[in-house]
């Protein structure tokens, strides 16, 4: 119940935040605060919730701490299946801390129709949040596309100069890539159908039938496209820099800190249990495409003046750690992904946020018309510091655990796509450090191309959202075994399914 | 002909009643809200006289040339279902015009009628008589507004070419008979049953009934006098002409290819697909292309009508027929809801416009989000619908169409349609785009009592069967399930 308790409070809370707008232009965005808080709140008693322990198949039982199953559409065996465990928690709770912060961060900045951003921002969240906890491939199919919507008013209504390219583009390769996956979903189901007699879209019920191996790999490739898509790995990651560069604070934030960890989500938890040999049988290329992801987004990154579109190029290079990890599929590099995809969520929705601030102030995202911010806006230029360490990977924050499992992990499997991969903790460093010495750091140039605008620093509201996530990034890079508690008995059961016998590292973890 | 022959035509007699009685009402006082008011109660009746019949009465021939049966009564309910808001909307937007426009829901009953004889036809002819009901009325409703150039245009252009296609279709239906010896779709089927391969006859004469059929669900390449059509007639002729008229018209290529079994000719099969492919290929590219919305619309419902064929295709592969004939039914009952909420934003729209065309320049409905909330937020969960995103019914009809393929094997086609519904996003966000845009006219839009509550009812039915489809699922699971 608490799943779509949840989501009916985001579902709620947005509708009502659009319906008063009319009456009052300040009340929306608290009653986001209040419908997220009110979500965090319904997500606590999951923390120490009692553990059922339900059979995916071959004789392996996974942990889960909720489960639903009500009948939808019975024609075809669709049912409303929530389903939550360590790790849809996990993804659940960075979904609706995130949302916190990108309230706060549009907090002052969204002048038109107030309401309705708030409507399209607590849809989002709750598109995500279904995405997360729907074990139906049909629902998770649905939510998958319910997000989409909602973003793309967000970028298309409130983005910058570029919004219409920039949503449509998003849009389309999104949908596109998602219909791919529901052939393949229609023809697993199908199939599934045709050996056992029983039509359903059941994840439990799907997990681990042999296929023919021809067919498996087609499959595995349509559910592949779209969760590469979203990821992005190299080279279907042209939508991003373009949206992220376009949509509103907020939404970046929304974007890279949730929506691209939907398509690693997809990975973890369809692509590869479901399709274990298929996925062996591409784990090379996908590693490759993760490898030149990482260094291919860091040169890029490293080519831009555009601040924001940094960030996403950066997004880019973070995420192929992702893909390489997931791919390599060694019970560390797993750890390492969902480290890395909590920590990227951090760090970058961080970074997003304050070019968002950069741009508010400046009105200008190009990092050539900024310089020598640090004197006038000390805190900010600290907590910029924090975070672009971070994400290049210092040890210490949350990224480099993330990133070391991951090189750690893939290293037993690929030895030379690791060191490639590994190539990219340098080229990430230059890029970073970079930023940081344009915008920060160097001669004040600004004052003489904006006419001398004012620079103020972070304020109250911007601390309270930016101070929880660098202590979430302190704690998981010093302390990260929580989040591996958490995670960790899910994905034994995940690996142990797919039967992969990749027992090469010295069993450091319970 | 005895009791039972008549309560089982009850839906039929009923509208014809009413089309009687709207009529004298005509004569006696021009009052729009009186006619459209009997047209509505008449309506509803019809619906209630199916619902007695499909509870009452076992499927049953009255006299060969009509079948009543759960099929039948499906359609029908679909189509008086959608004549029903197309009436309330054609009265919000000739309400206002001032001129005598009483007879146009008149014509709109007959057409109806039309429809409904086109789902109960097993012979073709009562195929023959419904589908010329149809088209006469649809030529007047298109024709209707006599003040501009381009309604006329598109009548005789309508008038011309569809007199043509119906003479392809007598034609064909010639050469089937003289092979068969039967007009009736069971008497040909059986006729035919003992064939492995199709004679040379009866390829012609299936190729020309299904040229003909396909110009009339304007299926590439028989497509050209679509966009045409639609831009010059009144807004609320073309919801009709795009749903009722085809929506019949598909009730009847559906029974007699699952009687006839034409499934089973791989000429026929392959041609089919070929109209399927083109017409999803070139209504989609071509609906890129315009800066109308009705144009847009009229490209985008070949692409749609090439959809159905998919589904309606899926029913040649073994097995697959139970499952295709319902994919069919269900897309073909989202087309309904959708285009006709699509076309009743264009009507409501139009309704207050001075100017001979339809208010439907996309740069008119630039900034609508923020100038009818409401209006843009229903046109746009019609064009989402249309382009298959969930929440809406189109999401399911678009994910029947897929089950459908998928069972089939119907790989190229599918192929197909992922394209498609990928250039066919394109245009729909670009109009879901412009109107997030800033307003640049101020003008005052009435969204009419009738017309706003019949696209209101519209968009809840959208978003509802989007939502818990199952009820209507069932009904055609059943429905395909006494077809077969």
């Amino acid at each position: 119940m608490t799943m779509i308790l949840i989501m009916l409070t985001l579902f709620i809370g947005g509708l009502a935040a659009w319906m008063i707008e009319g009456w009052n232009r300040d009340l929306p965005r608290w009653i986001s605060i209040a419908s997220i808080t009110l979500a965090a709140l319904l997500l606590v008693p999951l923390l120490d919730a009692p553990v059922e322990m339900l059979p995916l198949a071959h004789g392996v039982s996974a942990p889960w701490l909720e489960y639903i199953n009500v009948p939808w559409i019975p024609r075809f065996g669709i049912s409303f299946v929530f389903a939550i465990d360590g790790l849809s928690l996990l993804l659940v709770a960075l979904t609706i801390f995130l949302g916190f912060v990108a309230v706060l961060s549009s907090w002052s900045e969204i002048e038109k129709r107030p309401g309705f951003f708030q409507f399209n921002l607590m849809w989002t969240l709750a598109g995500v949040v279904g995405v997360f906890v729907s074990l139906d491939l049909f629902l998770f199919f649905f939510f998958w596309e319910v997000m989409l919507i909602p973003m793309y008013l967000l970028i298309a209504i409130w983005g910058h100069e570029k919004k219409s390219y920039a949503a449509m583009k998003f849009f389309l390769f999104t949908q596109v890539s998602g219909l791919i996956m529901l052939v393949a979903i229609l023809a697993l189901v199908l199939v599934h159908y045709s050996q056992s007699g029983v039509l359903t879209f059941n994840y439990f019920d799907l997990l681990g039938h042999s296929i023919d191996p021809d067919l498996a790999f087609w499959m595995m490739c349509g559910f592949f496209v779209a969760f590469v898509v979203k990821l992005p790995g190299f080279p279907f990651h042209s939508w991003l820099p373009d949206a992220h560069t376009q949509a509103p604070t907020a939404a970046s934030v929304l974007l890279a800190g949730i929506l691209l960890k939907t398509g690693a989500y997809g990975l973890i938890r369809f692509t590869v249990p479901l399709f274990p040999d298929a996925a062996a049988e591409i784990s090379t290329l996908a590693m490759s495409l993760g490898a030149i992801g990482i260094l291919y987004g860091a040169l890029l990154a490293f080519g831009q003046s555009d601040f924001k579109r940094l960030v996403a190029y950066s997004s880019v290079s973070h995420m192929g750690f992702v893909l390489v990890g997931v791919f390599a599929w060694t019970e560390l590099s797993i750890q390492g992904s969902v480290m890395q995809m909590v920590a990227h969520g951090f760090s970058t929705a961080a970074l997003f946020m304050i070019a968002g601030a950069l741009q508010h102030r400046l009105h200008t995202r190009n990092m050539n018309e900024m310089g020598g911010l640090w004197q006038e806006a000390p805190r900010m230029g600290a907590i910029a510091m924090f975070f672009i360490v971070a994400s290049l990977g210092m040890p210490g924050l949350g990224n480099f655990v993330g990133e070391f499992l991951i090189l750690l992990g893939a290293f037993a499997v690929n030895k030379w796509i690791t060191i490639l991969a590994t190539l990219g903790l340098v080229t990430g460093a230059m890029y970073a450090l970079m930023s940081l010495q344009k915008v920060f750091q160097g001669e004040r140039e600004y004052p003489h191309k904006n006419g001398g605008i004012s620079m103020p620093d972070f304020g109250m509201r911007e601390m309270i959202a930016m101070i929880p996530m660098m202590i979430g990034l302190i704690y998981i890079g010093v302390y990260p075994q929580p989040v591996f508690d958490l995670v960790n008995p899910v994905l034994a059961s995940l690996y142990e399914l797919t039967g992969t016998n990749n027992k090469t590292w010295v069993g450091v973890l319970p | 002909m005895i009791t039972t022959d008549l309560l089982a035509l009850l839906p039929i007699i009923t509208l014809t009643g009413v089309i009687l009685v709207v009529m004298m009402v005509i004569a006696f006082a021009r009052n729009l809200a009186l006619t459209c008011l009997c047209c509505s109660i008449g309506l509803a009746l019809t619906l209630a006289a199916i619902a007695w019949v499909s509870i009452n009465l076992e499927p049953q021939y009255v006299t060969p040339l009509i079948v009543v049966d759960e099929y039948a009564l499906l359609f029908s309910s679909i189509i008086v279902i959608g004549a029903f808001f197309i009436c309330l909307l054609a009265y919000s937007y000739h309400a206002d015009r001032g001129e005598n426009q009483d007879e146009y829901l008149m014509l709109m009953l007959l057409s109806t009628l039309g429809g409904i004889i086109l789902a109960h036809s097993a012979h073709f002819a009562s195929f023959i008589l419904g589908l010329e009901l149809v088209g006469v009325s649809l030529y007047a409703m298109i024709s209707y507004p006599v003040r501009g150039f381009f309604s006329l245009e598109a009548a005789l252009k309508y008038l011309i070419l569809s007199g043509v296609s119906s003479a392809t279709l007598l034609f064909g239906i010639a050469f089937l008979f003289a092979v068969t010896g039967s007009l009736s779709f069971q008497g040909m089927a059986d006729a035919t049953a003992h064939m492995e391969h199709a004679s040379v006859f009866v390829l012609i004469g299936a190729t020309f009934v299904l040229a003909g059929i396909a110009f009339k669900l304007s299926l590439a390449p028989f497509h050209m006098w679509t966009p045409d059509v639609y831009e010059g007639a009144p807004a609320p002729t073309t919801a009709f002409l795009a749903t009722v008229s085809k929506g019949g018209i598909f009730a009847v290529l559906l029974r007699f290819f699952v009687s006839f079994d034409g499934f089973r000719f791989e000429a026929i099969l392959e041609s089919l697909f070929w109209v399927a492919l083109l017409s999803i290929l070139v209504g989609n590219i071509l609906a890129l292309m315009q800066d109308k919305i009705k144009r847009v619309l009229a490209y985008s419902s070949i692409a749609h009508i090439g959809y159905l064929l998919v589904g309606f295709l899926a029913a040649s592969a073994v097995g697959g027929k139970q499952l295709a004939i319902e994919a069919s039914m269900f897309f073909l009952i989202a087309y309904f809801v959708t285009t006709i909420g699509a076309f009743g934003v264009v009507t409501i729209m139009s309704g207050s416009t001075e100017s001979e065309h339809d208010t439907d320049q996309l740069s008119q409905y630039e900034g609508l989000f923020w100038r009818r909330p409401l209006l843009a937020t229903f046109f746009s969960a019609m064009l989402l619908s249309l382009a298959g995103i969930p929440l809406t019914v189109g999401f399911i009809g678009k994910f029947y169409i897929f089950a459908a393929g998928v069972q089939s094997g119907l790989w190229q086609l599918l192929a197909a349609v992922v394209v498609g519904s990928g250039i066919g996003l394109y245009y729909y966000l670009r109009i879901i785009f412009s109107m997030t845009k800033q307003p640049v006219s101020e003008d005052e839009i009435d969204i009419p009592l009738a017309g706003g509550w019949a696209l209101g009812m519209v968009s809840v039915l959208l978003v509802v069967l989007g939502v818990y489809p199952t009820p209507v699922v069932e009904w055609v699971t059943s429905v395909a399930r006494a077809l077969t």
